[in-house]
């Protein structure tokens, strides 16, 4: 019943187990798959005779760099005639980042958070240490913030950050150890709590003790958690990515989500960067620059905007998709928390304030 | 000859599965009465539709909920299509060379005595006991970027992790075991015999392998062939360490699976699924004729 395809992949593997087949023709077979095999590898694949990039990124990035690379390899082949194809590797930001140190020939970068790239920077040597300041805008493209989403009416009545602490609401939000978006997520709370008790740590972490007792699991990437809440139904409220919860309404349907705007929320930006080691041994530096530029033009700007990524250049997009993001009191990375190089250690590093704060199954 | 051995017929029945012999003394010896009988028989089944069948249903309601044509829909997406083909590569790759190892260390331990040969025999258990995600892990401490050899490999151009040459690598190693755990108690119990009988006709070693040992394990060999084959096709968490998730280029089926359902692309997810269930049937089929055509021959690999 399987398609013709399927088929004729399975042909050899089938042949080679029948038990009708005598050994010889048995062991001929086995050897003539691995010589086909080898061929394979050795002989380049004519799909990517050209150029080909691939871009290492972060969750919930999946289907707006969907339609990004396939924009970028047409604007490319009208500019130069040269057909490109952008690859495309997801996963929690962290987790990616040390792929990428690790030895993942990624050309470009596009993470969740400027700590995972200044990882590389810092563990591979692949990334000037210079990166952030290459690119426009701390060299994010597009940024986003933290909301809350919850079920159709509110059931919980959630407003703000504060309803999350209340007893018998379960919160749904993934690990900040490995998903960027967690440690936004984790920040965000932080300066509500900070906001509201004028800055008192004892009251802040008091405030994220609660909270984490309403988590009832931690996964590992933040389409982890949207899958979590939204699929498998689980919790009473997600702190998700603004993008991740709109897209989860478009996926899921208007009525069955609402997003809920906190009073505060941290500007998140997401940024991108070339990964110099690698494009210079693929030869591709051009092309990696001028994808990364496509991000910061009009048509980037608009994708991003569709995708529901906060344009850092809103003039030339629609006003309608711009006012439709709830208006919010944003802190910053840098102002309120002294950048990623502080934020990281002080909270998420070893023994940092999530590990103090969190303790699994209290 | 030794393939006189293999006319079927003189073995049809297959001992060890049928209920014991219904001596008159049988109904007293099972102490549990009829309804208790029932009642274990019905648990087991419940057990099994629950736990297996169910589930198989499900993946087979899943893939057709949109109709038959979004299920076919699927393999028009290169990135599907590129799955199976890099599925069908590694398993290519990795099931020959374990057919290789497997029949070597089998000849070496059941031919030959030499010093350490038990800790051959556990060193061929050890993929079973240790967890995928390490195995993956294991083989990017030794050949990832970061790694002594890293520099070496990276100056010359080959790159074995995050490529198909690290995701061949570790299923290899996860799939190690079954042609070698097959083949040595089969071996082990056919003894040496043959093979001096044949040597002192004037045999050489080639011949004695392709006349006289092959011709024995064949049917061991394709049983075990058969589970590597299986197992190198649905490994998950070793490759996913090692492939760095590029889609269209070192995603296999299941890793692929998983991409699509993260995109809600639940169709998609579970066509591929379907794909990977039929293959595991086709094999599960293959397996029950083997057992039954060739039950004696199997009896001693089944043994362990």
């Amino acid at each position: 019943m399987a398609d013709t395809s399927f088929h004729s992949h399975h042909l050899p593997a089938r042949r080679r187990l029948s038990p009708a087949a005598p050994r010889p023709a048995g062991l001929a077979a086995t050897i003539s798959a691995v010589a086909i095999a080898l061929a394979l590898l050795v002989a380049p694949n004519p799909a990517s005779a050209d150029v080909s990039l691939l871009n290492v990124s972060y969750d919930p990035t999946r289907e707006f760099y969907k339609d990004v690379n396939a924009a970028f390899a047409k604007e490319w082949k009208a500019k130069t005639g040269e057909i490109v194809t952008v690859k495309a590797s997801h996963g929690g930001s962290g987790a990616q980042a040390r792929a990428v140190i690790d030895g993942l020939q990624a050309d470009v970068v596009t993470l969740a958070l400027a700590g995972d790239i200044d990882a590389i920077a810092a563990k591979s040597g692949k990334i000037a240490k210079d990166w952030q300041s290459r690119l426009p805008n701390h060299a994010s493209p597009y940024t986003s913030t933290i909301v809350l989403l919850v079920r159709k009416g509110n059931p919980k009545g959630i407003k703000d950050w504060d309803d999350l602490v209340k007893p018998g609401v379960s919160v749904i939000t993934p690990n900040p150890k490995t998903s960027g978006g967690a440690r936004w997520n984790y920040l965000a709370a932080w300066a509500y709590a900070s906001a509201v008790s004028g800055g008192d740590e004892a009251k802040i972490r008091e405030f994220l003790v609660k909270l984490f007792k309403n988590v009832p699991v931690l996964d590992t990437g933040a389409r982890g958690a949207t899958t979590t809440f939204a699929q498998r139904g689980l919790g009473d409220v997600l702190i998700a990515w603004e993008n991740e919860a709109y897209l989860v309404k478009d996926e899921f349907g208007a009525d069955q989500f609402d997003i809920v705007a906190p009073s505060l929320s941290i500007l998140a930006e997401p940024p991108v960067a070339v990964v110099d080691g690698n494009v210079d041994a693929h030869g591709t530096r051009k092309q990696a620059e001028a994808y990364l530029q496509f991000l910061y033009s009009d048509e980037g700007q608009k994708l991003a905007a569709k995708h529901h990524y906060r344009p850092t250049n809103p003039q030339v997009v629609d006003k309608a998709l711009i006012d439709a993001f709830p208006k919010l009191k944003l802190v910053t990375i840098d102002a309120d928390f002294g950048g990623w190089a502080k934020a990281q250690p002080t909270h998420f590093g070893d023994g940092g304030t999530f590990d103090q704060i969190y303790k699994p199954g209290q | 000859m030794a393939d006189d051995a293999l006319i079927p017929d003189l073995h049809l029945p297959e001992p060890r599965r049928l209920p014991p012999p219904r001596s008159p003394a049988a109904p007293t010896v099972v102490s549990e009465g009829p309804l208790a009988r029932a009642a274990i028989m019905t648990v087991a089944f419940l057990f099994l539709a629950l736990f297996l069948v169910l589930p198989l249903i499900t993946i087979f309601a899943e893939a057709f909920s949109k109709g038959v044509g979004a299920f076919f829909n699927t393999f028009s997406d290169s990135d599907a299509l590129a799955a199976v083909k890099t599925t069908f590569l590694v398993t290519a790759i990795a099931v020959p060379a374990n057919i290789v190892f497997g029949i070597a260390a089998a000849w070496a331990v059941t031919k030959f005595q030499f010093p350490l040969k038990s800790v051959l025999l556990t060193l061929i258990d050890l993929p079973f006991s240790v967890s995928p995600v390490v195995a993956g892990l294991v083989y990017i401490i030794l050949f990832g970027a970061q790694s002594s050899l890293g520099p070496w490999l990276a100056a010359h151009g080959i790159q074995i992790i995050f490529a198909l040459p690290g995701m061949v690598l570790v299923t290899i190693f996860v799939s190690v075991p079954f042609v070698a755990r097959e083949l040595i108690p089969l071996m082990q119990e056919q003894g040496t015999a043959e093979e001096e009988a044949a040597l002192t006709l004037g045999a050489s070693g080639f011949t004695i392998f392709r006349r006289v040992t092959l011709p024995n394990i064949k049917w061991g060999l394709l049983y075990g062939v058969l589970l590597c084959n299986a197992r190198a096709m649905g490994e998950f968490g070793a490759v996913s360490v090692v492939s760095g998730k590029i889609r269209g280029e070192t995603a296999t089926m299941p890793l692929q699976i998983d991409i699509y359902y993260n995109e809600y692309a639940s169709v998609a997810a579970f066509s591929i699924a379907v794909l990977l269930a039929l293959s595991a049937l086709l094999t599960l089929a293959i397996k029950a004729v083997l057992e039954w055509r060739f039950a004696n021959e199997l009896a001693a690999g089944r043994r362990h």
